[in-house]
């Protein structure tokens, strides 16, 4: 099980790394999309079987989808511009702080305090009563951040002109 | 160990099942067609035509493979595979009979509903690999199509499994032992077997691939057994389709006298001849009316559905 875990790590980072060094927009969305792919099985085996197949079925499915779909339609892709953005001096700052993080990760490992990875299998029905219970109220604020987002694209998508189609 | 080659040995006979009958299915829909249009449908190779498949594949495969020099050359050849890798996973969780399934998972319609949805990457980066109008405009529809009846799959399907109390198909079947879900869901079945109909793009709702209009839509540049993988892909879709309509709706494997696999294989057929008449006798609906009529009529009905059907669950609960 370990070892999935670890290969599915890999596949994640390498995947979101050239998410953020491709120049081609539509082929990075294509790296992303693996990379959620990657996540879900980790999720998976760490027991969260739900999140693993929403991540797939929302993220993987319906959010990248769209995603790439508006890429598409921003017309032909200026990969010689995005490469003109990709100059080494804008590495500096997003490696100086990556930097700091692996330090604190070759700490930690370092330490020896390290925990095998803790397997806890979560039932549907726990995720549930959680998100009902304890967190109703992010559920019910979530659902009315998305209400204006339905109304606003009724409204963009409304038909003004009276003559018949 | 035995159960790794009882599983690698129901992974060998599900795929190689599954294949096949696709195969078969090509000269199935194309004779039934025939049939029902008063002509013969190919009937040359082999005894009543049978081999007709064989033909058409040795043909695919001798065919010049080739690849438009403007169109975006990995993405182009990656597509095909998904369209069967991921119709061919959906179908690990498929039970044909108790204890016949290669993947008995607690969240088996989720899984189904991912592989759905990842499927339709094959369709959207297939029309924009090829970088011609055709197979643009034809994937472009095809996201509209699938994402909007996408939603509509999963709210139709909640009812049975609200009904079942699992989202495990084996249980779901066994659920079913006394009064099949088509007349506790009869909504619920509708809007399944619509949204599947668009899912694997079939009549009435194969704008994405109109020929009159698109040429082949998103596939107009694929040529030899890159085309005939997507053309596979539409009949494993088929399959899927009839055999998840089965499994939620029809009681799966269960009946009695026969053995739980010919139930199974019975029930699956009658649908697959439903899809081919279907085809042999609707219309294509025009695309915003195809549209109109998922956001305004399939959408409300599943979630009604859903509604009415908590509602009873709970009632009954106590």
């Amino acid at each position: 099980m370990e070892v999935l875990f670890y290969i599915a790590a890999v596949v994640t980072l390498v995947a979101t790394v050239r998410v953020i060094t491709h120049v081609h927009a539509v082929h990075a969305l294509l790296y992303l999309v693996v990379a959620l792919i990657a996540l879900a099985l980790i999720f998976y085996l760490l027991g969260a079987q739900f999140a693993a197949a929403l991540e797939i079925i929302i993220y993987g499915g319906a959010i990248m989808v769209l995603f790439i779909f508006v890429v598409m339609l921003l017309g032909p892709l200026a990969v010689e511009q995005e490469k003109s953005w990709l100059t080494p001096g804008t590495w500096v700052g997003p490696s100086v702080l990556a930097l700091v993080l692996l330090g604190e990760v070759g700490y930690l490992i370092a330490a020896g305090d390290h925990l095998p990875i803790d397997v806890m299998e979560t039932r549907r029905k726990g995720i549930s009563i959680v998100l009902y219970g304890p967190y109703i109220i992010g559920v019910e604020l979530a659902s009315m951040l998305l209400l204006p987002g339905l109304i606003g694209a009724y409204h963009l998508g409304r038909r003004v002109s009276k003559e018949p189609r | 160990m035995i159960d790794w080659s009882r599983t690698a040995l129901t992974i060998v006979v599900i795929l190689g099942g599954v294949l096949t009958l696709a195969a078969l299915l090509v000269w199935v829909e194309r004779r039934l067609l025939g049939i029902w249009q008063e002509r013969y449908g190919p009937n040359r190779v082999g005894p009543g035509g049978l081999l007709q498949s064989l033909a058409d594949m040795l043909k695919l495969f001798t065919k010049e493979d080739w690849i438009p020099p403007f169109a975006d050359k990995a993405v182009f050849v990656l597509t095909p595979a998904i369209v069967v890798i991921t119709a061919l996973m959906s179908f690990a969780v498929v039970p044909i009979a108790p204890g016949f399934v290669v993947a008995d998972l607690n969240m088996g319609i989720l899984f189904f509903l991912a592989m759905t949805s990842l499927a339709a990457y094959s369709v959207i980066i297939g029309g924009w690999a090829s970088n011609s109008k055709f197979a643009f405009l034809g994937s472009l529809r095809a996201i509209a199509q699938l994402l909007s009846y996408e939603v509509f799959m999963g709210l139709s399907v909640m009812g049975a499994v609200l009904l079942a109390g699992s989202f495990n198909l084996s249980e779901i079947v066994e659920a079913q032992r006394h009064l099949w879900f088509v007349v506790p869901q009869f909504l619920g079945f509708l809007g399944f077997f619509m949204a599947g109909l668009a899912e694997a793009h079939r009549t009435p709702f194969d704008m994405p691939e109109a020929e009159a209009e698109l040429v082949a839509g998103y596939h107009a540049e694929y040529s030899g057994m890159k085309f005939g993988m997507f053309f596979v892909g539409e009949y494993l879709s088929v399959i899927l389709l009839s055999a998840m309509i089965v499994i939620l709706f029809f009681g799966g494997w269960l009946g009695p006298w026969l053995p739980p696999v010919v139930w199974f294989f019975l029930k699956t057929s009658v649908f697959i001849v439903l899809i081919f008449l279907i085809r042999a006798t609707w219309p294509r609906v025009r695309f915003d009316q195809l549209l109109s009529f998922g956001w305004k009529v399939v959408m409300p009905l599943a979630l009604i559905n859903l509604l009415v059907t908590g509602g009873v669950v709970l009632w009954k609960a106590g």
